[in-house]
């Protein structure tokens, strides 16, 4: 064992090549493996299914590891490495286990950085397993060498550089510890090719070594019972639900509080389905593009309580002015997010189910029967509305996607102005069906994240929900959602432009458009068409919404493409401008011309 | 933390790669200068310790505070400012001198309860340890001759009593 050990890169290549077809059981003994196979043996240990990744030199190891075990775990090849992200993102979402990416290095790994960054904004689980140039030409500017270590390192949870093949058992038991425990994100694991094919004799299930990290965390009991106070003293409470609610499985506490207390329940972008939407009490999404009766209802109320939301900018608006006279509760798993943007009055730290449970236990119903007519009369005044003639409408298609999947299906998103149609007109009422990037509105998210969803919950109808701008970035998946006959629904709302940017030059810059116009755009029905297994449909009239979505609902031999084409100018509201506060919520186009806005984007 | 007076801020880490540059992103992400850090091991090999003084809003460094103790690498992150700790810095100085001057110096670092490291015909380099505000009156003292070089440590503090920093 020792001389194994000490064996140099040429010992561990010569020992392979001697016995080239080493197969390893189940039940062989470690000291016949490499890095790569014991890598392979660990991510079994963890319950992964799936491995979304594209090789190149410096991950063939690990590739040939996924041969050579003789694993059940199926390897997914992508097309390009951001979408390999993104499907162990939705993945990830969609069943709430980690999304496992295998890549190679330089541009390989460099192509997963979006990916990584959009899963770290939104608290995604997920591994990324990065081939690496060999240890000994690190720092020399080797043939595909990136620093990916610190190339990721403003975007992860944690990440490795691992130095010996020894180290990869415990280094990935952590890595799986560390993404999907406390607040879940992003681990990468840079791998150099010598690590991988060097001799692994460690222990497939050693100890770990994290002493600076305690994700359990004990919930403090009196700082309930204030907040359980506080909200006794309420007449006009609202719940405001976040993605942490949701990852924490907190929906049946949730649903149980709001019942018990009779209270409002609104949700952030990424908490959708954490509530049902459905459910009398719901106010549906608040913020930028939310419901004006949820944001409404932020302005009046005398109590608010975030329940794993991290008051992001995209729903306080302006952070001085948002619920000023309200007494703030912050629920979180995250003690840096309490008073990070919205200073509060109470807060807990812990799992958002767990805290429910037990402040459930606090509190009675509240006399809310005043509040909740008069925010019933705003959900009769300023309802979600659009017309369907003038063309055929986002909305309009929405709406009736939203009817025929009965709130059922998963719906993943792009980004832009179908995105926030969707989450406004497609009720989610169940947590983990709706998928969409939401700390970092990336582009191209939607038709691989929508893939992920597919592959981890077979049986589950799954539509993507993309603009005809964001698709363009990821489409090439087609082929791999063709060689995997996955029935996933592309509804490409295709209003040639980069409609969201369109919608601010044309409020705030005066409609001069610049660099908006998508011309140059494929015919998407006919692109998918020349996919093998995959078929294209056309929406042009209001008409035949219907009849379309149903066409694409029973087509589930491969991936179908709706090209709808739609209004190219049409604008979604009610909008609060950035920056703005949600008293200065716009619910229709505007006769003056708009300042520019002073909050970023 | 309610003013923008330097603070310092011990921390107590995993000795592993990448920990160092992980805790200087968390400041620089937030546009933040760190004025001086000292990074050594601690009792055992296993850990370092670090002492960071920097400046800024004091709620900017709050947050990089409570994301700093975030770090899995990271065991704890506190600010020792408005507390009883003992705080010392170590600077080396070096001043030309000729003869004459010498005697005046010599008085200087006399009373400043300093030492001279280092002698030779034209310079000297003179070892002061204290708190910061001690350091930086002898600096103003020296000024008057001339200074050649000057490398301080920067902070490291501890908690006065049976408490840990
Ligand atoms: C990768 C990336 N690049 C740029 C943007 C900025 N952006 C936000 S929405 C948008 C327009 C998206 O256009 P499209 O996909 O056609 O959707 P639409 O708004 O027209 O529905 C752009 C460019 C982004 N969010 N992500
Ligand atoms: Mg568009």
């Amino acid at each position: 064992m020792t001389t194994q050990l000490e064996m140099s890169d040429k010992g561990a290549t010569a020992l392979k090549e001697a016995a080239p077809s080493i197969q390893v059981q189940p039940n062989v003994s470690p000291q016949a493996m490499d890095g790569a196979q014991a890598l392979v043996k660990r991510l079994e240990m963890e319950g992964v299914e799936y491995i979304w990744g594209l090789s190149g030199g410096a991950a063939i190891p690990i590739f040939d590891a996924l041969v050579t075990t003789g694993t059940k775990i199926k390897l997914v090849l992508v097309r390009h490495e951001q979408g390999a992200t993104h499907m162990a993102d939705g993945y990830a979402r969609a069943t709430g286990k980690p999304g496992v990416v295998l890549v190679t290095s330089g541009p390989g790994a460099t192509n997963t950085v979006t990916g990584i960054m959009t899963a770290h904004m939104d608290s995604v689980p997920m591994v990324v397993i990065t081939g690496q140039t060999i240890s000994s030409m690190l720092g020399k500017d080797a043939f595909q060498e990136a620093d990916v270590f610190g190339l990721t390192m403003p975007v992860v949870k944690h990440s490795y550089l691992v130095k010996s093949s020894n180290d990869i058992p415990r280094i990935m038991k952590e890595a799986f510890h560390i993404t999907r425990t406390g607040r879940p994100g992003p681990v990468v694991v840079d791998i150099p090719k010598d690590i991988s094919s060097g001799p692994c004799t460690a222990e497939l299930d050693p100890p770990m070594d994290l002493p600076g990290y305690n994700p359990e965390i004990e919930t403090d009991v009196s700082s309930i019972t204030h907040i359980a106070e506080a909200l006794e003293r309420s007449k006009r409470p609202v719940l405001l639900a976040g993605h942490g609610a949701l990852i924490a499985n907190a929906s049946k506490e949730l649903l149980k509080l709001a019942e018990t207390l009779q209270a409002p329940v609104t949700s952030t972008l990424l908490g959708k389905g954490v509530f049902p939407e459905t459910h009398p009490l719901s106010l549906g999404m608040l913020g930028m593009h939310g419901t004006a009766y949820a944001n409404k209802a932020m302005v009046e109320c005398d109590l608010v309580m975030s329940i794993g939301s991290r008051y992001d900018d995209r729903i306080v608006g302006q952070p001085a002015r948002f619920c000023r006279n309200a007494t703030r509760i912050h629920i979180d798993v995250d003690p840096a997010e309490i008073h990070k943007m919205v200073h509060v009055h109470h807060h807990c730290i812990g799992d958002a189910r767990v805290v429910l449970d037990e402040l459930v236990k606090h509190v009675g119903q509240l006399d809310t029967k005043e509040w909740l007519a008069h925010l019933d009369g705003y959900k009769k005044r300023f309802p979600l509305k659009y017309r369907k003639q003038g063309g055929l409408k986002m909305q309009h298609v929405l709406a009736e996607l939203d009817e025929l999947t009965e709130h059922k299906a998963i719906i993943s998103t792009d980004v832009g102005q179908h995105q926030m149609w969707a989450a406004q007109f497609c009720l989610s009422d169940s947590p983990h069906t709706w998928l969409s990037s939401g700390g970092a509105g990336t582009m191209g998210y939607g038709f691989p994240a929508a893939m992920g969803a597919a592959f981890g919950c077979p049986g589950e109808q799954v539509w993507a929900v993309v603009g005809d701008g964001g698709f363009q970035m990821t489409m090439c998946e087609l082929a791999t959602a063709c060689v995997h006959k996955l029935p996933v629904k592309v509804l490409v709302l295709n209003n040639h432009y980069l409609g969201m940017v369109r919608q601010w030059q044309e409020l705030f810059f005066e409609d001069r458009k610049s660099g908006v116009d998508l011309e140059g755009n494929p015919d998407f029905a006919k692109l998918a068409d020349c996919f093998p297994g995959a078929k294209g449909f056309t929406l042009k009239r209001p008409a035949d919404v219907k009849k379309v979505l149903k066409r694409a609902m029973e087509y589930n031999d491969g991936p179908c493409v709706i090209n709808a084409e739609c209004v190219k100018e049409d604008n979604v509201y009610p909008m609060i401008p950035a920056g703005k506060a949600l008293e200065d919520m716009i619910l229709e186009a505007p006769r003056v011309r708009l300042e520019k806005p002073t909050g970023s984007t | 933390m309610k003013t923008n007076d330097v603070h310092t801020i011990s921390l107590y880490v995993a000795n592993k790669p990448g920990v160092l540059a992980r805790i200087a992103q968390v400041f620089s992400r937030r546009g933040f200068n760190i004025e001086s850090l000292v990074v050594s091991p601690a009792m055992d090999g296993h850990y370092s310790r670090m002492t960071i003084a920097a400046q800024g809003n004091p709620d900017g460094l709050e947050q990089i505070i409570k994301h700093t103790s975030k770090l899995i690498d990271v065991l704890h992150c506190f600010d020792h400012s408005d507390e009883n700790v003992v705080s010392k810095e170590l600077a080396l100085i070096k001043i030309g001198v000729d003869a004459g001057m010498r005697p005046e110096v010599l008085q200087l670092v006399e009373h400043f309860g300093c030492k001279v490291v280092d002698f030779t015909e034209s310079s000297l380099i003179i070892m002061v340890t204290g708190d910061t505000d001690k350091l930086d009156a002898l600096i103003r003292m020296l000024n008057k001759f001339r200074i050649i070089e000057l490398v301080r440590t920067g902070r490291v503090i501890m908690v006065r009593g049976e408490e840990v920093t």
